[in-house]
C-alpha cells in the first residue's frame, strides 16, 4: 500500500496537470465502424444518392411535369437517355424528363424513409423505455396497447387513411409515422428490461436519482446502440411500404412521384421497349435499400455489446 | 513417463487490437496419477494452457510447442484425432456446468451418448453404467434423477453430474477448470472431497486450475503459479507454501487473509495485472514487484531449477527477497 | 457510543407469479428474509455471511428500500427507514450508500468516471456548482488512489480493481454514514482483494464510516469485521463479535461453513476435518418447519421439526454471542 501510494503520488504530480482523454464506447464503434468495408461502401452510396436527390434539380433541364411535345407518342424512338435531347434518363410515357422526377421521386422515398424512422426513434424509444422500466401494471398496459394496434392490418388502415382523408405526402408521413414506432418500442422495451437490472441502474436507484432522469441519463444512452441498428433498417422498410402504397396507385399525387410510382410506372410500360423507365428508378431504389442495410450490418458490429 | 508433457507451450490470440500472448512458454508434465495444480489470476494464461493442449482454443487463437499426451503429439492434431482422446482419454470440467450440458436433452440422453458413441455400447447398459456413475460421485436417488434435464439439479448437483459425465469412459487425466469457483464452500468442500476419492477410486491424474490457494493445498501434490501468461515458480505444495521463493508466490500469499487466524494487515501487491496487448519487455511482475531493478526490465528471467523438483523464475535468490 | 441502526424484525417477502399464472391466481409467497434483529454501532462493521440464497443481499437491499421490506429500521434511534415517505426517503438516501459486486457492470458504460462519481453529488447537492463538483470528484479519485487526471475516462478503460475504487468514490462522495458493501471483492483477482479490502478499511477510519459488509468468503469478514451475522434461509442462526464467533462458532451451521473454508496451508487443509453437510439448500418456497437448518443439520432431533429455535444468548457463549439452536 505504502509503494503503491508514493508511485500514485508521484505520477499524480506528474499528470495531474493535463486530463487524459476518454476513449467513449462510440469512439470504439466508430472505429470498428469504418474498419468495415462492406458497411462504408454502403456509407459512400447512401451519400452519393442524397447528392444525387440534392443536387439534381440544379442538373435537370426539364421541370417534373414539363410534356416534350417532340417526344410524346414517339417515347420508345426518341425517348431514350442521351444527352443530345437533355433527358439523362429518357422520358416516361407522357414525354415528361424521367431524370428530374427520379430525383424528386428520391427526395419524396428518403424523405418518407426518414421521417418514418425519425417517428420510430423517438417516439418508440420513449414509450419503450418508459414501459419497461416502470414494469408492473403500467408495462402491461402500455404493451397490451401495442399489441391491439400491432394487430389491426396495418397497410389496410394505410390505405383506408389515404381514401379517406385525399392522397397527400402529408397524410403518407402520418400514416407511416403512426405505425412505424410499435416495433421499436416493443424492441426498446424488451433492451430496458435487461438494461434495469444492470447493477448500474441499481447503484443510481439506491442513490436516489429519480425514474425520469435514470430513463434519460442511463437507460436511454445505452439503448441508443440497438436503436441506431434498428433505425438505419428501418428506413429502407419505411421506403418499401410507400412504394409499395405507390404501387398500387395510392402514393403521393401527380404530378410528384416517388420511386414505388416511377417503378409501377415502368413496369407498366416494360412490353413497349422503354425499360429505362423501369431501369433507371429501379437502380437507384436497390442500391439504397442495399446501402442501408449494409450500413445497418455494420452498425450492429460495430454496437455489438459483445465486443465491448 | 508423463501422461501429460507440454513443453514450451504459447498461445496467441489476434484480436482487433493487436495480437495478444495469453500464454509463453511453458512447459509441465502431469505423471499418470498425479495432481498438478495451476494457480493464476484471470489473465495468467492458466485456462488457455488446457485449452491449447486440447484443441479447445477460439478461433483466432495459435499454439505453437509440442503438447504430447500418452506418448503422442496432439498439439493441433487433426480433429479426429482429438475427439478420440477428448472423449476417451482425457475429461475436462468446467466452471459452469450448464455450459457443457445440454439445457435441451435429459441427462440419462447426455450421459449414455458419451459410451454408445466412443465405446459402442448398447443404450440399455449404457444408462444402466451411467446410473452407476451418477451412485459414485454421490447423487442420491440417481437411477430417478437420471431421467432429469440439467436445470432440475441444484448448482452442485450440476458439478457432479458433469464430473460423472466427464469419468463415463474412464479417462487418465482429469482436467478441471475452476470447477467450485460458482459454488458455495460447503458445496465446493463436498466437491473437493468427491474429487479425492474419485482420484483414489479411479486412479486418474487430475490437473486443477484454480485462483483458488486454499483449494491447491488441501488436494494437490504439486502446484505450478502462472502470472502474465508465463511460469513463475514451480514446486511440490509443501514447501511452495512454506517457502516460497518467488516475490509474486510471497506476495500472493501475504495477501490472502485466512479464516482461522486473525490477521491484523494484509500486505498488498500494488497495481493491476499486465495488459497483455502490451507485455513488459522483462519479467512479467517487474512492474509490481518490491525486488525489481533496472535488470529485471532487461529480460524475461528463465524458469531455473534451483532445488529438488523445485523451479522458479525470477534473477534475484531466495535469500535476497527479504 | 451511539446505535447507527437498530434493525428489528425485518422481513422481505416476494410474491412470485409463476409463468401461466391466470391473473387472479393469489401469487406464492417467498420469504426471502424473516423477522431479523441486529444493531449496528457507529464506525463499526457488520459481516453478513451466509450461501447464495440466504437472503443477505435481499437484506441490504431493503434497508436502502431498494425491495420493500417490512418492520422496523430506526435511524439514529428516532426515524423508521421502512416507513418513510419517498420524499422523506432522499434525506437518507445521502447518508446510506452502496458498493456492489460487479464492478465493471455497477458503473453505466457510457459515462466517464467524472460524471459516474458525480451523480450521488448532482442528486443530493444541487446547490454546487459545476467547478465545486469537479473539485471534489477529483479530490474524492485521490482518496481511493486513482489519478485525477483520468477523470474524463471510461470505465471500460479501467482494471476490475480500478472499476471497484470507482465505485468506492462513488459512494463516498456524498459522506454517508453507513456504506453496505455487497460481495465488493468477490470478483477481483486475489492480489487485488487486499488492496480493495485495505483501501476500505483505511477509509473507514478516516471518515468514520460503518460498514455492512456482505460476503461468501468468510476469511474476508474475518479480516474486516468487527461482528458478523451468519444467515440461513433468510433467518440469523448466529450473530457475534468477530472473536466470539471465529474462536467458538456455536451454530452447527457456523461450524460446517468454517469447517469448509480451505486453508491455504497444505498441512492444516490436509488434516482438518470438514463437517460435510448432506443435501440441498430448501426451496425458499417451502421452508422447512420449525428450525429452516434441521433439514442438513447433524445434529437434528424431533423437537427441531416443532420448535423454531429462538436466537439467544448461551450459557457457554460470550457476552455478546446469540445463537438460534436448541443445542448450541
Amino acid at each position: 500500500m505504502i509503494i503503491e501510494k508514493e508511485k500514485m503520488t508521484s505520477l499524480a504530480d506528474r499528470l495531474v496537470e493535463q486530463e487524459v482523454k476518454g476513449r467513449s464506447p462510440w469512439t470504439d464503434a466508430r472505429k470498428r465502424f469504418l474498419r468495415n468495408r462492406a458497411a462504408m461502401a454502403g456509407l459512400v452510396v447512401l451519400v452519393l444518392v442524397l447528392i444525387f436527390a440534392a443536387t439534381g434539380p440544379f442538373l435537370a433541364r426539364f421541370s417534373i411535369d414539363e410534356i416534350d411535345f417532340m417526344i410524346i407518342g414517339q417515347v420508345a424512338e426518341l425517348g431514350g437517355p442521351s444527352f443530345e435531347t437533355g433527358h439523362y434518363f429518357g422520358t416516361d410515357d407522357l414525354g415528361r424528363d424521367l431524370f428530374a422526377r427520379v430525383v424528386q421521386g428520391t427526395q419524396v422515398s428518403l424523405m418518407v424513409g426518414i421521417v418514418g424512422a425519425g417517428i420510430a426513434v423517438i417516439a418508440g424509444t420513449l414509450y419503450g423505455a418508459v414501459a419497461g422500466y416502470a414494469g408492473g401494471a403500467l408495462d402491461n398496459l402500455m404493451m397490451r396497447a401495442v399489441d391491439i394496434l400491432m394487430a389491426i392490418p396495418y397497410m389496410f388502415v394505410l390505405i383506408l387513411l389515404l381514401v379517406i382523408f385525399g392522397r397527400s405526402i402529408g397524410m403518407l408521413f402520418v400514416g407511416i409515422g403512426l405505425l412505424s414506432w410499435l416495433d421499436m418500442s416493443r424492441i426498446v422495451r424488451g433492451q430496458t428490461l435487461s438494461l434495469k437490472n444492470k447493477e448500474f441502474i441499481e447503484a443510481a436507484r439506491a442513490t436516489g436519482v429519480s425514474g425520469f432522469r435514470i430513463i434519460i441519463r442511463h437507460i436511454v444512452p445505452n439503448l441508443l446502440g440497438v436503436v441506431a441498428v434498428y433505425a438505419t433498417l428501418l428506413v429502407p422498410l419505411m421506403i418499401l411500404t410507400e412504394s409499395f402504397i405507390s404501387f398500387l396507385g395510392l402514393g403521393v399525387q401527380e404530378p410528384l412521384t416517388s420511386w414505388g410510382a416511377l417503378i409501377s410506372e415502368g413496369a407498366g410500360t416494360m412490353q413497349y421497349g422503354t425499360l429505362w423507365q423501369l431501369a433507371f428508378p429501379l437502380f437507384f431504389f436497390v442500391i439504397t435499400l442495399f446501402g442501408f442495410f449494409f450500413v445497418g450490418d455494420g452498425l450492429r458490429d460495430a454496437l455489438d455489446p459483445k465486443d465491448r | 513417463m508423463a501422461l501429460l508433457d507440454i513443453r514450451n507451450l504459447s498461445v496467441d490470440f489476434d484480436t482487433n487490437d493487436g495480437t495478444v500472448s495469453a500464454v509463453s512458454d511453458v512447459s509441465l508434465s502431469v505423471a499418470p496419477g498425479a495432481t498438478l495444480a495451476i494457480v493464476g489470476e484471470s489473465g495468467s494464461g492458466k485456462s488457455q494452457t488446457a485449452f491449447a493442449a486440447l484443441g479447445l482454443l477460439a478461433r483466432n487463437g495459435r499454439a505453437t510447442g509440442s503438447v504430447m499426451f500418452d506418448g503422442q503429439e496432439i498439439l493441433n492434431a487433426p480433429l479426429s484425432v482429438l475427439n478420440r482422446i477428448r472423449a476417451a482419454e482425457i475429461a475436462m470440467v468446467f466452471q459452469d456446468p450448464m455450459t457443457s450440458l445440454n439445457p435441451y436433452m435429459r441427462v440419462s440422453d447426455q450421459m449414455a451418448e458419451v459410451l454408445t458413441q466412443h465405446k459402442g455400447m448398447s443404450k440399455r447398459d449404457a444408462v444402466a453404467a451411467s446410473v452407476r456413475m451418477l451412485d459414485a460421485v454421490k447423487i442420491p436417488d440417481a437411477k430417478a434423477r437420471v431421467r432429469l434435464y440439467p436445470h432440475e439439479f441444484s448448482g452442485g448437483m450440476r458439478q457432479r453430474v458433469m464430473i460423472a459425465m466427464s469419468l463415463l469412459a474412464r479417462p487418465q487425466l482429469l482436467i478441471a477448470d475452476e470447477p467450485t469457483t460458482a459454488l458455495d464452500v460447503t458445496v465446493q468442500a463436498q466437491i473437493m472431497h468427491l474429487f479425492a476419492e474419485l482420484q483414489q477410486e479411479f486412479g486418474m491424474a487430475v490437473l486443477l486450475i484454480t485462483h483458488d490457494l486454499g483449494v491447491v493445498a488441501g488436494f494437490c501434490e504439486e502446484v505450478l503459479v502462472m502470472y502474465g501468461g508465463r511460469i513463475m515458480e514451480q514446486a511440490p505444495t509443501d514447501p511452495l507454501f512454506e517457502t516460497p521463493s518467488h516475490p509474486y508466490t510471497r506476495g500472493l500469499l501475504k495477501a490472502i487473509p485466512r479464516v482461522d487466524v486473525a490477521t491484523h494487515a494484509l500486505d498488498t501487491i500494488p497495481g493491476s495485472p499486465p495488459n497483455m496487448l502490451h507485455p513488459p519487455a522483462g519479467c512479467p511482475f517487474e512492474p509490481r514487484c518490491r525486488w525489481a531493478g533496472e535488470d529485471c526490465r532487461a529480460a524475461v528471467p528463465p524458469l531455473d531449477r534451483f532445488a529438488p523438483g523445485r523451479s522458479r523464475a525470477c534473477i534475484r535468490k531466495p535469500e535476497e527477497l527479504t | 457510543m451511539t446505535d447507527l441502526l437498530k434493525v428489528e424484525d425485518l422481513r422481505v417477502n416476494f410474491d412470485i407469479h409463476r409463468d401461466g399464472d391466470m391473473p387472479w391466481t393469489p401469487p406464492r409467497r417467498l420469504q426471502a428474509v424473516s423477522g431479523v434483529d441486529f444493531t449496528l454501532k457507529q464506525g463499526e462493521t457488520l459481516g453478513i455471511v451466509g450461501e447464495s440464497g440466504c437472503g443477505k443481499s435481499t437484506l441490504a437491499r431493503a434497508l436502502i428500500r431498494l425491495v420493500p421490506g417490512e418492520g422496523r429500521a430506526l435511524w439514529l434511534g428516532s426515524e423508521n427507514l421502512l416507513g418513510l415517505s419517498r420524499s422523506r426517503m432522499m434525506k437518507y438516501r445521502s447518508q446510506i450508500q452502496m458498493v456492489f459486486q460487479d464492478p465493471l457492470a455497477s458503473l453505466d458504460p457510457r459515462m466517464t468516471v467524472g460524471q459516474i462519481i458525480a451523480e450521488p453529488l448532482r442528486t443530493h447537492r444541487r446547490d454546487l456548482s459545476a467547478p465545486r463538483v469537479k473539485a471534489r470528484v477529483k479530490e474524492m479519485m485521490e482518496r481511493v488512489g486513482l489519478l485525477p487526471n483520468q477523470i474524463n475516462r471510461y470505465p471500460h478503460e479501467f482494471s476490475g480493481g480500478q472499476c471497484q475504487r470507482i465505485g468506492i468514490a462513488r459512494a463516498l462522495i456524498v459522506e454517508p454514514k453507513l456504506v453496505i458493501c455487497d460481495e465488493p471483492v468477490s470478483a477481483l483477482d486475489v492480489s487485488i482483494q487486499a488492496q480493495v479490502i485495505n483501501l476500505l478499511m483505511r477509509l473507514q477510519q478516516e471518515m468514520g464510516l460503518s460498514l455492512i459488509f456482505i460476503a461468501h468468503d468468510l476469511s474476508v469478514v474475518r479480516h474486516i469485521s468487527n461482528r458478523v451475522m451468519v444467515l440461513y434461509l433468510g433467518k440469523v442462526m448466529e450473530i457475534a463479535t468477530r472473536d466470539a464467533l471465529f474462536g467458538k462458532p456455536l451454530h452447527p451451521y457456523t461450524q460446517a461453513l468454517m469447517s469448509a473454508v480451505p486453508i491455504p496451508d497444505p498441512k492444516i487443509e490436509r488434516n482438518k476435518t470438514t463437517i460435510q453437510l448432506e443435501g440441498d439448500l430448501p426451496s425458499p418456497m417451502a421452508p422447512p418447519s420449525g428450525c429452516v437448518f434441521r433439514t442438513r443439520c447433524p445434529k437434528a432431533q424431533a423437537l427441531c421439526a416443532d420448535n423454531p429455535p429462538v436466537l439467544e444468548r448461551k450459557a457457554d457463549g460470550e457476552e455478546d454471542q446469540k445463537v438460534a439452536c436448541h443445542f448450541a
